[in-house]
């Protein structure tokens, strides 16, 4: 059985012109202890599945499926309640700005803590000790210190691993992250995604990279699956994609890297999309 | 030196006064450390560095936003030094600025064709057919419509916006354009169209970049010549080849190594790695 397993996913916005399709019938399997790469340009709908498994998404979205399972629990019917039980603490996600994340008005101490009042019995010293435990095991220095720092006190990076703290605070079994290192220096980039990695393969849980950026892609998956407006492109292991890339979309996006360059100019998707037909 | 040097800059710092508290006393932050660098005409300088490391406060000056606190700027054989001198419109006309966020640099409610004509307005005598004339001219040469003229900038999408960010920036026709990551916030592929926009316009007009990113892969695709900051220094300043082939700062090669690699080799080896 998969740890995710979603057939057919449709979302649709009411606007003012009527129905926007962002999603049109999609399906997402993901293993325990698998990293999944969905990769994709804005509107690609790649957030807005994610957003919809994590019931995140706004009132105006209809939501259809054919089948949307968490470990055999179905989410499409759960109640609001039922759902909190889950989220945030088997599945929980990270997002792309760290800083606007973290509520500015409490310490990230404190913040950790509420995650771990919610969904674990830990009381008082215990959640003390575990909220230090967790800020180290992301490797913020002088966590004994940080507990108590504000989240404008920190950096971008510092302020993600908090993020990473929280989500992983539960052990969950799935994580999504959300264009985790959009907003970070390359250097920080590299190490979050370091620590993101290390942290699957220490705990086996399922990992899911929502990204625009094929390094990252490359750097990490294990599977990917590529988007387009709101359709699945391509779906492969993370070799073949790069080695074979199938769908003209794909071949597009990867020829469209400046390192991939080979002549004068960089040919764009748009220039495939009169070949391709996509 | 045979070479003919469009942009000179000689010892250049800026410090910032950052304000004391209760319990802080006042200091002074120097942000750009004794910065020297000279960029022939034609050519493309990228600037790289982290958030932080000063390249933005060198974008400023160098586009007389910001004066520097000591140190000579030269563009065309122009001094600046807008804290003794002011700005004047030929200073004016020399260089203009690319924005990151194309979302942020243009004002909502200017139509198009005011966006592109008012440095037009605020430094020439042009009359107004003229005017539109040529902002007319630039929606074409950008890759832009000529009906978008009367539009608003929300009904584009921000590699459109972009484009006309960059319309409105070589309207002067300068003769130096500071780019300041101006392809970070967009798509892969809309990135791919501006970076062959901005080559296009370089052969065109002879235009003479100064690109500033935190991209090692645009860089390495558009620059002539690369300088990497760090904390307000320069670290690394040398030819494409140069710094890419052969980097001798430590930083420098923490950012190479920090870059993701997107090559079959590297994936190979990585799950490789991860099977053992």
């Amino acid at each position: 059985m998969s740890l995710l397993e979603i057939r057919n996913l449709r979302v649709e916005f009411d606007t003012a012109k009527g129905p926007f399709r962002a999603l049109d019938g999609v399906d997402y399997l993901v293993d325990a202890g698998e990293v999944l790469a969905i990769v994709g340009e804005s509107g690609s709908g790649k957030s807005v599945a994610m957003l919809a498994t994590m019931g995140l998404l706004p009132d105006t979205a209809t939501i259809t499926a054919d089948k949307m399972d968490f470990e055999g629990l179905d989410l499409r019917s759960l109640s609001a309640k039922e759902r909190r039980k889950v989220i945030g603490k088997d599945v929980s996600m990270i997002f792309q700005e760290p800083i606007a994340s973290l509520n500015p008005c409490f310490t990230v101490g404190f913040q950790l803590g509420e995650t771990l009042k919610a969904h674990t019995d830990l009381k008082g010293k215990q959640v003390k000790d575990r909220v230090i435990e967790l800020m180290t095991s992301v490797g913020i220095p002088d966590p004994g210190g940080r507990v108590n720092a504000f989240p404008h006190q920190m950096s971008g990076g510092q302020c993600q691993r908090v993020m990473i703290a929280m989500a992983i605070a539960c052990a969950p079994k799935l994580l999504i992250a959300d264009e985790p290192t959009t907003a970070l220096d390359v250097t920080i980039q590299k190490q979050i995604l370091d620590l993101l990695v290390k942290l699957q393969q220490d705990s086996g849980m399922g990992l899911i990279m929502i990204t625009h950026d094929m390094g990252v892609v490359a750097e990490t998956a294990d599977r990917v699956i590529v988007q387009y407006k709101g359709r699945k492109m391509e779906e492969a292991d993370v070799l073949s994609l790069f080695e074979n890339p199938k769908n003209p979309y794909t071949k597009a996006l990867l020829s469209a890297l400046p390192e991939n360059a080979t002549g004068d100019r960089l040919p764009t998707v748009s220039d495939f999309a009169e070949a391709g037909g996509f | 030196m045979s070479e003919d040097v469009i942009l000179k800059v000689r010892d250049v710092y800026r410090t910032y006064d950052i304000k004391g508290g209760l319990f802080k006393p006042a200091s002074t932050l120097t942000a750009v450390k004794g910065v020297s660098l000279d960029v022939a005409r034609g050519s493309t300088l990228a600037v790289v560095g982290e958030s932080g490391c000063g390249k933005s406060t060198l974008a400023r000056m160098l586009t007389m936003i910001d004066a520097q606190t000591s140190g000579s700027i030269e563009i065309d054989g122009l001094p600046i030094d807008i804290s003794k001198t002011g700005i004047s419109r030929e200073m004016r006309q020399k260089v203009q600025i690319v924005f990151q966020n194309p979302y942020g640099s243009l004002n909502p409610r200017q139509k198009i064709g005011h966006v592109l004509e008012e440095p037009l307005l605020l430094n020439t005598d042009m009359p107004a057919a003229e005017r539109q004339d040529l902002a007319l001219q630039m929606l074409q040469k950008v890759g832009l419509l000529p009906e978008h003229y009367g539009r608003y900038p929300h009904m584009f999408s921000g590699g459109q916006r972009q484009r006309i960010a960059i319309a409105r920036a070589i309207m002067m026709k300068p003769k130096l354009l500071v780019l300041d990551e101006p392809v970070s916030a967009l798509d892969l592929s809309v990135q791919a169209q501006i970076l062959n926009l901005l080559a296009d316009l370089q052969d065109e007009m002879g235009l003479t970049y100064v690109f500033i990113s935190h991209d090692l892969s645009v860089v390495r695709y558009i620059a002539d010549k690369v300088m990497v900051m760090y904390f307000g220094e320069v670290v690394e300043y040398g030819t494409r080849e140069e710094v890419f082939d052969n980097p001798q700062h430590d930083y420098t090669k923490t950012l190479f190594a920090a870059t993701p690699q997107a090559d079959i080799e590297s994936i190979r080896k990585r799950l490789a790695a991860k099977a053992a």
